[in-house]
């Protein structure tokens, strides 16, 4: 029972983070919390299954189709949206606000009120048994997922240029200005990058959470404790921000399911109180 | 007493000691010109004494009382007032708005939220004369960026002088003013009655030295050299610092 | 300035005889409906027009005021307890909220305001036993204050417009006090107004508390005029809404968040009768409004007014970064 809702809760911690990683780059980097993260995450479920359901495409081929599709469709905002508005942060977040509820609509109406669920991928249905201990496949597969992005991100943004001039502009952007980094291409490069994650996470996630009206909405917030939790543009933030509420959000919907939601942002308020740049979020000067 | 007293200010931003030890005294009724080069910690001092920043360690202190652990509104009302290297007022309110926002922050009219302002008719005949005073009076209605620069800067002293302060604190005046604003800011600053002790941060010597009792050179974020005018002109260390010699 | 006072006559003598002029009880409806939001818009407007603070969760506590009436009265309260109750509540949600979202502003502000509303969200939608979850909380009696039945579609509305010129007055009042001068001024210079001796989180915070009041006030009042409640009251849309109605209308007046309140309110009642996207058009409304007019409806129209009758034209808005000229160094 414990074991199994510790692994419950790691993979939905895998899933936050593929989710908030691009969120926290995009914010780290632009200073622009897109609203549109969960909008995007859902969006990435419904174009999986409708691939997997209706094309009868294999699994991760529709993640990987989604996870782009989603990515266009961050770039398409990034350029035509909030590139306008640059400078204007207040009006770039509520112009992302306005796009998650047409996104929201448009899916409605696409898609219906009724959820869309996803089969595993067949070589992943089911389980092994060991310790006595039930291990569902798809979960598992879902964490190594979660761990490789982590490493790929991490030896992006560590080991490339591009990664280093991403650091650069969170860090400090004006600088990175200075030292002629194209700071408009990076800003639609990382923004197509933290949708893409979005809309693979999504996919994803399908399997466990299924695809339904409301999840963009549902799915935003965490995004954003994550965040708080971990600090702007960190990645280690994001990870052990994701596996904390990950873990919080599955065990309160056992032991105090109708308070699930509200014990799931005690952290952020804690974190606030106490450290309100984050927990792994450098102090201002 | 001192009207202001600085001991072993100190301030580090991350591994950059940019203030390690300054002591200053400064006598009532003083003028006192701070002078050092770019990145001697001159703006960072005025921060620390304002409370815009908190010391790491030392001691500030107005006319006796102790204002390092203080927040930076707690100061003001204790009688001290500066002004900004880079202009900080409000734009799309008139000048009359701005020096009355100066005066308010002093009162306790600020907390009302029941009466007009624009029915404060005392407060604003004093935010009017504030403005007379640096001979802005017949533009008091007009929105602050309608203005030139030299009269922002005039603005921003008018706002300082409004609150009676014990001690003001003057970061770069004349800066980016023409020959005949900072004449004009010159006058009026020569104007300011003894009552008020002024501390001044100033590139322009031409106008600053005629200004200044006493001198106070700073560098790589200490005070070097300390006295009069003619002291600190014959001051060796004075010559290497400016002329790197 | 009597051309103003006499269209704000003709205004408030339309907006009393408003039963006698709308064809039907439900218009009337509409009419409380316009009202409770326009309290509710100038409500989050105080924060976004007058303290530069974007809450995007004040339907938490819209919704808090109103579940608490709810909940209250199905225990049996009386009206004025109930009511006392679910202000005196609100107002600590408000406090909460406030002590948490004021530790940043701009962007960390909206963050903050967005989950802590969520939280509010997920407690009514989840914390079945006292909110009935899904099935919401219907109320049952309308108050009879002075043995008058609200009931009564028409004498609902006058009561809602009594408190909603009281509120008008109100804020009026506030926006032109001494402390409304502070409000601005820690929205403009937040760093010069302590340098000045104003204590700008103090300031910040008891904006809040009023603006709390008045969302709390406009919660109250929706519950009574619906007679239910129901999660979606507190949902993300519903805090994005009265957002929307300010800065369409004209963020940082008084007259445009209610102008902004009539305008979606009723867009969204014309529009539900025949299509059901009410939230494909709020979206986009609002990417049209930020992008194309983001100074609102009425400041955009006096100010075309203005060049029409022509007055002088205003002083350009200069950003507080722009105006000032950097010395040379």
């Amino acid at each position: 029972m414990w074991t199994i809702l510790a692994i419950n809760s790691v993979t939905f911690g895998g899933l936050l983070f593929l989710l908030s990683a691009g969120f926290s780059l995009i914010f780290g980097l632009m200073r622009v919390p897109n609203l549109t993260h969960g909008s995007m995450f859902m969006l990435g479920g419904y174009i999986g299954g409708s691939l997997i359901a209706s094309w009868h495409l294999p699994f991760w081929l529709a993640a990987l189709v989604a996870a782009a599709a989603v990515a266009a469709f961050g770039g398409v905002m990034e350029r035509f949206l909030l590139r306008r508005l640059a400078g204007s942060v207040l009006a770039q977040v509520l112009v992302t606000l306005g796009v998650a509820f047409m996104v929201s609509d448009f899916s409605l109406m696409v898609w219906g009120g009724d959820p869309l669920s996803v089969d595993a991928p067949r070589a992943l249905a089911g389980g092994t048994r060991a310790l006595g201990v039930f291990f569902p496949t798809y979960r598992i597969a879902v964490i190594l997922i979660a761990v490789a992005v982590a490493a790929i991100l991490w030896a992006m943004l560590d080991r490339t240029r591009l990664g280093a001039m991403i650091r650069a502009g969170v860090d400090d952007p004006e600088m990175a200005r200075v030292v002629g980094i194209r700071v408009s291409r990076l800003f639609t490069i990382v923004f197509c990058l933290g949708a893409g994650l979005a809309g693979f996470g999504g996919v994803m996630g399908a399997p466990i959470l299924s695809v339904y009206p409301g999840l963009d909405f549902a799915m935003l917030p965490l995004a954003l404790v994550v965040v708080i939790l971990g600090g702007a543009g960190s990645l280690p933030g994001s990870l052990v921000g994701s596996i904390v509420i990950g873990f919080i959000y599955n065990f309160g919907l056992v032991m105090v399911p109708q308070l699930a939601y509200f014990i799931l942002f005690l952290p952020m308020v804690l974190v606030l109180v106490l450290r309100p740049q984050g927990l792994f979020g450098r102090a201002a000067p | 007493m001192t009207a202001l007293a600085i001991r072993g200010l100190r301030k580090s931003f991350g591994g950059l000691r940019v203030t390690q030890g300054v002591d200053l005294a400064v006598a009532p009724g003083e003028r006192r010109l701070i002078i050092g080069p770019n990145g001697a910690g001159k703006t960072t001092l005025f921060n620390l004494i304002a409370g815009d920043l908190r010391a790491d360690s030392g001691s500030v202190a107005l006319f006796g009382t102790e204002i390092a652990g203080l927040p930076a509104r707690r100061r003001a009302h204790l009688g001290l007032a500066r002004t900004y290297q880079i202009i900080t007022l409000f734009p799309k309110d008139t000048l009359l708005r701005n020096v009355t926002l100066s005066l308010l922050g002093l009162s306790g009219l600020r907390w009302n939220p029941f009466v007009r302002l624009d029915r404060q008719h005392a407060l604003i005949a004093q935010a009017r004369h504030a403005l007379g005073r640096v001979g802005l009076a017949d533009m008091a209605d007009r929105p602050l960026a309608e203005t030139s620069y030299g009269e922002r800067r005039r603005v921003e002293i008018a706002m300082a002088l409004a609150q009676s302060p014990r001690v003001l604190l003057l970061d770069e005046p004349f800066a980016g003013l023409s020959i005949d604003e900072r004449r004009d800011v010159a006058a009026l600053l020569a104007e300011v009655p003894r009552e008020i002790t002024i501390v001044m941060i100033e590139h322009d010597m031409d106008v600053a030295l005629e200004f200044a009792d006493r001198i106070s050179v700073m560098h790589f974020g200490a005070v070097v050299v300390d006295g009069t005018r003619a002291e600190v002109v014959a001051d060796p260390r004075t010559r290497e610092i400016y002329l790197g010699e | 300035m009597t051309a103003r006072r006499a269209l704000i006559g003709l205004a408030a003598v339309l907006l009393v005889a408003l039963p006698l002029w709308v064809p039907g009880n439900y218009d009337i409806s509409v009419g409380s409906e316009i009202l409770i939001y326009a309290i509710f818009a100038l409500s989050v407007d105080l924060l976004i027009g007058f303290a530069g603070l974007v809450s995007l969760g004040h339907a938490g506590l819209f919704s808090l005021a109103g579940y608490t009436l709810a909940v209250c009265l199905g225990a049996g309260f009386g009206q004025p307890a109930a009511i006392a109750l679910a202000l005196a509540v609100a107002l600590a949600g408000t406090a909460v909220f406030a002590a948490l979202s004021l530790r940043t502003t701009g962007v960390g502000f909206i963050m903050i305001t967005l989950a802590l509303g969520q939280i509010m969200w997920g407690l009514a939608y989840r914390w079945v036993g006292l909110t009935g979850g899904d099935n919401g909380i219907s109320v049952s009696a309308r108050p009879a204050p002075f043995g008058i039945s609200l009931a009564v579609p028409s004498h609902f509305y006058e009561a809602t417009l009594i408190v909603f010129a009281g509120a008008v007055f109100a804020y009026r009042v506030f926006v032109e006090s001494p402390f409304g001068a502070s409000l601005r001024g820690t929205r403009d210079q937040p760093r010069r107004m302590t340098a000045l001796g104003y204590n700008v989180w103090m300031i910040r915070f008891s904006a809040f508390m009023v603006s709390g009041l008045l969302a709390a006030i406009a919660g109250i009042l929706f519950v009574f005029r619906a007679e239910f409640i129901s999660p979606p009251t507190a949902a993300l849309t519903a805090s994005a809404e009265p957002v929307l109605m300010a800065i369409s209308g004209g963020s940082g007046t008084i007259l445009g968040p209610i102008v902004g309140a009539a305008l979606v309110e009723l867009v969204k009642n014309v529009a539900s009768a025949y299509i059901s996207r009410w939230n494909m058009l709020l979206g986009g409304t609002f990417v049209v409004i930020v992008m194309f007019m983001p100074e609102g409806l009425v400041p955009g129209t006096m100010r075309l007014l203005r060049r029409r009758f022509g007055a002088r034209p205003p002083a350009p808005v200069v950003a507080a970064g722009t105006a000032e000229r950097k010395p040379p160094p």
